[in-house]
Formats: structure tokens, C-alpha cells, sequence
């Protein structure tokens, strides 16, 4: 039965499609993309990746960075910028010309009140702010606006001044027009009820619709004060959670871009010569933690024999590619600090020797939580593969994905496989969650990445701190750097590689900006 | 009555609520993600009431269920209410077309097996009901996708319209094909149609499959009691006897069975909705459970519990229309 079942299929796909119906609207951009993870269209409250990226169209924030150079850093609504000899007290001088959808001028009051709302709301993304020592009862004195042109930011401690930069560059950051939104004020919610659906920006397009689950709409904000306005005047988002599905929608014209294709989707569209395949690097990480409870894990050369078991250029090639890509390091490239070195390769005989070395020459069995999606499900199979050459029995425990993450933020895992992406864009995010644990007990204020492997590190906590204090932008690089080619040979963590996002479009239709974050997924210069 | 039915309901939520607190995922995480700070974590735990006994949760739920306050979904954020309105009327519409396809087929294709048992249509008919029994709804709906959409494009897409007609008509009970002809935008109508034909088709396949074997059964049972054979002695036609005798009686049980399958279609089908883009019930209840969004999993589940009461309520008021000793 099962034979026949695929042989229609394979027979049913060889077919060619039929002619095209009506393509999508000229003004009008489609894409199918999986958009359950929205929860709200309020900058101060998303904080996952599809609300990240409808909101990178609707908000601008007061300072971005240059998407093909991120080190570089651009006013979008302010100006100019500098900092005080204190190291702790920022200014900014908004532009004179921005204007909200509403037609209102972007101010200095509206970006203080923006930042204070986030402070005081505190919901997922506030962290990015609060952690500068912003509280519900400092804010309106630490942040400030002088006059409507000078905003004035002072942080707790002296950090390094790239690092508070790059969390204003985060959607937290974004600037709402402060009149609109204080119109929908209910009970002091700061009219956070009424951003989840609704919008009060600045940037090329404004929302019209999002429907949890279902679609979201935005449509082309005709005053935009700035240089460019968008080319398309609608952009439609649907929420197609099978990638199959986007496919055929692609090939048969009734979307315009396929968001979350798989490798065996974007292979077969390869022999499509209408479609276009694009695709850029993103900051997400996929790593193992091996948890430094279970006490062969906590051996050593058992951490670095398992670093050799893993063969990441035969999963690149066989499974991941162009999704993923190898990587070996807790920065993904593109930040600053990143380092490029591939130190581990697949390398039986010198695991073995390091087992051997760890008084475990015959291997030993050990547990991996694992989400039973693709990939991820496919690179646990691959790796059990692996190390049973080397007599590490694995046994992979599949669960879905919020059913294994409880497990592993509750330290009840032998090894999790795991994807990080930064929170904003600076090195520290990373650095902070692989590279640092100041308590490792079960009741740790801080749970970090290194603390859910219960991996003890004073010394390299220590480190991590000096290096986001770092005021000098070069040391800062060079101790990341020095910083990661440690943490490559002690770590419990064996990274293995970056995300890259593919997309999929028909040749006629092109402009979709990709930037590193998927806040900076943007779709002004889409033209058909 | 009353009492009997709130018990069903009580003990519907009691055991929903329990098996989804016995899951282990944390449902703090569908609020906060994964990178909210400790003293975040703490205050969504409290507020949801999450540090609160189980009992005590439980009996704050039914309270706040009794006072009509379903709580807010944190996977939309909205009040449960709001996305129940939502989904259902897509699930809803897209049940219904099912059953009617599925009975308007179904029930000829039983009596027709029934009466040609044993010859090449019966067989051919056994097979059909077989293979939409054990055909994986997934593969069927992506198969159908491929032919009838993308092959040969008699059907539109997946999604419940074209994007050039969205939000044109105004949600007045939010199934399109309902609201479009109120409208009198055929245009939209037609467009709904096209898009609600091919899950329809798959999900009434399943539906016909049910239907058309229980028929032939009842058919079978029906066909050799002895006022049939009387029927025919006295020289009534064949196609009277079968289908105005026989299938008349036989109304009683179907009436059961297709009331039954359309609830099991209200439920929602998470499959077909997957393929299908179809923003449904089922789809939202999935997801809701998978992150242990107990709020929107307990209102969906008073939704599906309704159905069933209601529609046994239904089927137990047709039994009198169908059949004059039951009034």
C-alpha cells in the first residue's frame, strides 16, 4: 500500500502543472509563511520571529546598523548620537523631519516615552532595556526628553557604548507615536491592548489586519517621511504552516515568496527555471548541551571526544544545506567578535583516544531530548550514527518542542539539542547565555545556556563581564575572539551550526531585503 | 436535564484540566518564551495563577467559565472568546460541506452496495469505503492539492479565499459562503467555493466512507425482514420497496451516524487544516495544547463538548420527524 501511495505521488509531482490562474494583484505582495509564533504587534511585547519582522516594517527605532556591515552604526531616527566621559549618559538628537503615520512629528518625547513604556510594561523583550538599570521608578528621570529634538538616556553602570547601542537597534527599541497610543491607554496598560493589533509608526508601512494564526496585512504608508517609500502598497503574510503547501501555492502564482521550504522543496525547485531561490545568514545557532551532571560528561575528553564524533560537513551536505550551515563558535558570523575557525571535524580515532584517555574505551549510553521536527530530529540520527562508532550508545528521547525545552531548562537532561538566535546584535547577547554562569545552583537568579549544562565557570563568567565593559572597540573584538577559541576547547557545548533563511520567489518578482536579524526582513524595495 | 448536562460538562473540564496540567510543559513558556528574566517569569507564573494549588485553579476556572469569562489564550493573546469566534465558523463551514457531500453520496452508495451485495459494484464499493478508511487524510490532502489544484487547476488553493477578496465582506457569522450570499457579493462566493471544495471533498471522502458502509449494513439487516418481502409480493416496484420502505426505516439509525460523523468534522481536523491552511478549530487546539495554553484548550473543549450534546439533542428530535412511533 505504501509503494502505491508513493508511486502516485512521484507520478502525480512529475506532471507538469497547469497554466498559471490569476497571479496575485500587481500592488499587492503575497507570502505563505508559518506566523503562529506572533503573540502581539506591540514593539514592547514581541519577541519572536515573525513579529519581529512585521514589526522591522512598521517601527523605526532611534538608531540601526548597516545591514551589509553590522559593525556599522546608521541614525533612523536620530541623528546624531554621543556619549558622556562617565561612560554612562547617552544623547541623542532626533531628526527634525520624521513623521508617524498619524502625521505627527517623531520626537524626543515620543522615543522617552516608547523606551519608558517597554521599562514599565516589562514583558518578554524588556530585559534588553531593564538590564541598564531602568526600573518603573527611575525611568522618568534616567530617561528623558530635553527638549523635542534631545533625548537624553543615562544607564546605571558604564557598559561598553556599542553594547547599549545595539539594544536600542533591537524592536524593543521601536519608537510609537506617543499621542496616538496614549489615546488607547486602558487602566494604565501604556495602550498595550490596543498595539497588539493595531500600529502607531513611523516607517514605510503601517498594519492593517493581523489575525492570530491566520494571516496579518500591512499596507504602504503613503505620507512616509522618509526618502524612499515602499513599492508595494499592500503586503500580505498568510499563515501556511506546511512548507508543501507553499510550494504549490508558489508554483502556481498565488503567492508571491514561500518562507519556510524545506531542503527537499528548495532542491526540486532548483529545476524551476521561474523561480528564484534567495537566501542569507541569520544569528541562530544550532549547538548540543551536554549536561555537566551527568558525570561522563563532565569528563574532559569526553566533551572534546564528542566534539570529534560529529561529522558536520556530511550533515551540511546530506541534510542541511542551504538551511544551515557549519559553525563552530558561540558568535554567529556577521557579529563583532565572530571568529571563523572550524577547530573539530569528524575524527573516529582520536575520539577514541580521548575516551579511552576519559577510562571509557568501549563507549558508554547516554540520553539526547530531542524536538521531533525536521531537522532537528534528522541531525539527532545522524549524530547517534556517528558516535555509535564509537560505542556511545545514544538514545534519543523525542518530544515536542516546548515539552523538551521544560526538561532542559529544568537541568533533567543528559544532552539537548538545542537553537539559540541573539536577542539583539551585539556580541554580549551570546556571550552572556554560553559563557557565563555567576550561580550554579538550582535557585540561580541567572539561567543561562551554561547554567542549564550546570557547567561551573567562575573564572570565564569574569571574562565575559570585563568584555561587555569593554569601552575600546578593538580590545572589546579581540577578547570575544579570545573569549570563543576557549570556549571551543572546554566548553560542554559542541556547536555545530548557523541558520541561513531561504526563501523562495518567482523571477519576476524581486527586492526582498534580508538582513541578519529577522527584524531587518524588510519589504519596501519589493517590486513585481 | 439541565443538571445531567452540566455534570457532562463539569466532568469534560475536570479531566481536560488535569490531563493538561499532568503534561510535562511548562505553560509560563507559551506566555514568556524562553528568554524572559527570572523576575518576568515570576510575575506571568502569578498572574495566570499558575502558583495556586491545582484544586484551587480548577475551582477559580469553572468560576470565571460560569460568570462567561473563558480567560485570554496566551498563544494569541486574545479572549478565548474572541478566537473561538473565529475559528469555528471556518470549521463549521467546512464540516458542513463535508457531511453534505458526504451524505448526499454516502447514503445512495450504501443502499446501492446493500442491493447489489455480492457483485463487482458491491466489491467496488467496499474498496472505495476501505481505502477511505485507511488512506492517511495528510497524504490524500496533499495528493489532492497536487491534481486538482496544481495539475490541473480546477480548484483554488489553500486558505478559505483569494487575497484579493479578503476582508471584503463584512464577518457578519464569519462563514463566508453564508456571509458572501447575504452580501449578494458572488463573486466572493465563488471564490469561497473554489477554495472549500477540495478539504471538503477529502474530509466528506472520509464522511462517505463511514456513511455508505453503515447504510449498506442497515440496508442489509433491513432488506430481509419479512415486510419487505410482503412489499414485494404484493408488486410494489423494486425502487419503491428499497428506497421508500426500506431506506425510510433505515433513517432512524443514520440519523445517528451522520450526526455523529458531523460532530466528529466539528471537532476540527488538524490534518486537513494543516495542508489546507484552513484557520480552524482543530488547528487551534492543537497548538494551544502543545503549549499547555489551558485556557484556550479548556474553552475549545466546552465547544466541542457543546456540539456533541447539541447534536445528540438534534438527533433525538429528528428521530421523532423520521419515525411516527417515536412522537
Amino acid at each position: 500500500m505504501k509503494r502505491i501511495l508513493i508511486l502516485v505521488a512521484v507520478l502525480l509531482a512529475a506532471w507538469p502543472l497547469a497554466p498559471t490562474g490569476a497571479a496575485t494583484p500587481k500592488d499587492t505582495v503575497v507570502m505563505a509563511k508559518q506566523i503562529d509564533d506572533i503573540i502581539s504587534m506591540d514593539p514592547a511585547e514581541s519577541f519572536e520571529f515573525s513579529g519581529s519582522e512585521a514589526i522591522g516594517n512598521i517601527y523605526e527605532r532611534l538608531i540601526g546598523y548597516d545591514l551589509k556591515n553590522v559593525s556599522q552604526l546608521k541614525g533612523e531616527l536620530a541623528e546624531a548620537w554621543s556619549v558622556a566621559e562617565d561612560g554612562k549618559t547617552y544623547t541623542f538628537k532626533m531628526r527634525k523631519n520624521a513623521r508617524f503615520h498619524s502625521g505627527n512629528p517623531v520626537t524626543a518625547k515620543d522615543a522617552a516615552w516608547s523606551l519608558q513604556r517597554a521599562v514599565a510594561l516589562n514583558k518578554s523583550p524588556g530585559f534588553i532595556l531593564t538590564q541598564f538599570g531602568f526600573t518603573k521608578d527611575n525611568m522618568a528621570s534616567r530617561i528623558r526628553a530635553v527638549d523635542d529634538q534631545t533625548l537624553v538616556i543615562e544607564a546605571a553602570d558604564a557598559v561598553a557604548p556599542t553594547f547599549f547601542y545595539y539594544c536600542l537597534t533591537a524592536i524593543v527599541g521601536g519608537v510609537v507615536d506617543s499621542k496616538v497610543v496614549q489615546g488607547h491607554e486602558k487602566a494604565g496598560d501604556f495602550g498595550n491592548e490596543w498595539l497588539k493589533t493595531n500600529s502607531a509608526g513611523s516607517g514605510p508601512f503601517k498594519l492593517v489586519s493581523w489575525k492570530a494564526n491566520e494571516a496579518y496585512t500591512l499596507e504602504r504608508a503613503d505620507n512616509y517621511w522618509g526618502a524612499t517609500k515602499a513599492l508595494p502598497r499592500r503586503v500580505v503574510v498568510r499563515h501556511v504552516p506546511e512548507p508543501a503547501t507553499q510550494r504549490l501555492l508558489l508554483e502556481k502564482g498565488d503567492v508571491d515568496y514561500a518562507r519556510n521550504l524545506t531542503k527537499d522543496q528548495v532542491d526540486a525547485l532548483k529545476g524551476n527555471t521561474a523561480i528564484a531561490i534567495q537566501q542569507a545568514p541569520k544569528g541562530a545557532i544550532l549547538y548540543l548541551g551536554l549536561n555537566q551532571k551527568n558525570p561522563n560528561l563532565a569528563k574532559p575528553e569526553v566533551r572534546e571526544a564528542l566534539k570529534w564524533l560529529v561529522d558536520y560537513d556530511g550533515m551540511e551536505q546530506t541534510i542541511l544545506r542551504p538551511q544551515f550551515v557549519v559553525h563552530q563558535a558561540f558568535l554567529p558570523r556577521g557579529f563583532l567578535g565572530a571568529v571563523e575557525e572550524r577547530p573539530y571535524r569528524f575524527d573516529l580515532e582520536r575520539a577514541k583516544a580521548l575516551l579511552a584517555r576519559a577510562g571509557l574505551p568501549n563507549g558508554f549510553s547516554v540520553t539526547m531530548d530531542t524536538r521531533n521536527n525536521s531537522p532537528i530530529i534528522d541531525i539527532a540520527q545522524a549524530i547517534q550514527a556517528s558516535w555509535a562508532k564509537a560505542g556511545v550508545k545514544l538514545e534519543i528521547i523525542p518530544g515536542d518542542g516546548k515539552q523538551t525545552l521544560t526538561k532542559y531548562r529544568a537541568r533533567n537532561h543528559d544532552i539537548y539539542i538545542g537553537q539559540w538566535g541573539p536577542d539583539y546584535q551585539d556580541p554580549h547577547t551570546n556571550a552572556e547565555t554560553f559563557a557565563m554562569n555567576v550561580d550554579n545552583t538550582d535557585n540561580a537568579k541567572s539561567k543561562t545556556l551554561a547554567w542549564r549544562n550546570s557547567w561551573d565557570i567562575p573564572e570565564m563568567s569574569k571574562t565575559t563581564q570585563a568584555a561587555v565593559r569593554e569601552r575600546d572597540a578593538k580590545k572589546r573584538e579581540a577578547m570575544y575572539q579570545a573569549l570563543q577559541r576557549e570556549h571551543q576547547k572546554t566548553s560542554p557545548f559542541v556547536i555545530m551550526f548557523q541558520q541561513s533563511e531561504v526563501l523562495a520567489h518567482p523571477k519576476t518578482v524581486e527586492g526582498f531585503i534580508m538582513g541578519p536579524s529577522f527584524d531587518n526582513n524588510l519589504y519596501h524595495a519589493i517590486k513585481k | 436535564m439541565l443538571l445531567s448536562v452540566a455534570g457532562t460538562f463539569l466532568g469534560l473540564l475536570f479531566v481536560t484540566f488535569f490531563f493538561g496540567r499532568v503534561v510535562p510543559i511548562d505553560p509560563v513558556l507559551a506566555a514568556v518564551g524562553d528568554r524572559a528574566p527570572a523576575e518576568v517569569y515570576e510575575r506571568v507564573k502569578r498572574e495566570l495563577g499558575l502558583d495556586r494549588p491545582l484544586p484551587e485553579q480548577f475551582a477559580r476556572y469553572v468560576g470565571q467559565v460560569v460568570r462567561g469569562d473563558f480567560g485570554r489564550s496566551v498563544l494569541t493573546s486574545n479572549p478565548v472568546l474572541v478566537d473561538i469566534k473565529r475559528f469555528f465558523p471556518a470549521t463549521l463551514e467546512l464540516a458542513t460541506v463535508a457531511t453534505l457531500i458526504g451524505v448526499v453520496l454516502g447514503i445512495p452508495i450504501g443502499v446501492l452496495a446493500a442491493v447489489n451485495r455480492g457483485r463487482w459494484w458491491d466489491h467496488a464499493i467496499r474498496v472505495l469505503g476501505l481505502m477511505g478508511y485507511s488512506v492517511p487524510v495528510f497524504w490524500l490532502g496533499l495528493v489532492g492539492l497536487l491534481l486538482f489544484y496544481a495539475r490541473l487547476g480546477w480548484v483554488a488553493g489553500p486558505g478559505r479565499l483569494d487575497v484579493a477578496f479578503d476582508d471584503l465582506v463584512p464577518p457578519l457569522t464569519g462563514v463566508i459562503l453564508l456571509d458572501s450570499a447575504l452580501a449578494g457579493e458572488w463573486e466572493v462566493f465563488v471564490s469561497a467555493l473554489r477554495h472549500v471544495i477540495l478539504p471538503a471533498s477529502i474530509l466528506g471522502y472520509f464522511s462517505l466512507a463511514y456513511v455508505s458502509r453503515m447504510t449498506r449494513s442497515f440496508m442489509l439487516a433491513e432488506l430481509g425482514k419479512e415486510y419487505v418481502t410482503t412489499a414485494r409480493v404484493k408488486g410494489l416496484s423494486e425502487r419503491r420497496v428499497v428506497w421508500r420502505h426500506a431506506l425510510g426505516n433505515v433513517m432512524v439509525p443514520l440519523v445517528t451516524v451522520v450526526a455523529l460523523a458531523y460532530a466528529n468534522l466539528l471537532e476540527g481536523s488538524v490534518l486537513t487544516e494543516t495542508v489546507f491552511a484552513w484557520p480552524g478549530l482543530g488547528q487551534y487546539i492543537t497548538s494551544s495544547l502543545l503549549s499547555a495554553d489551558m485556557n484556550a484548550v479548556l474553552g475549545g473543549t466546552i465547544v466541542v463538548g457543546t456540539i456533541f450534546i447539541g447534536l445528540n439533542l438534534l438527533s433525538d428530535l429528528l428521530y421523532r420527524v423520521v419515525d411516527p412511533r417515536a412522537r
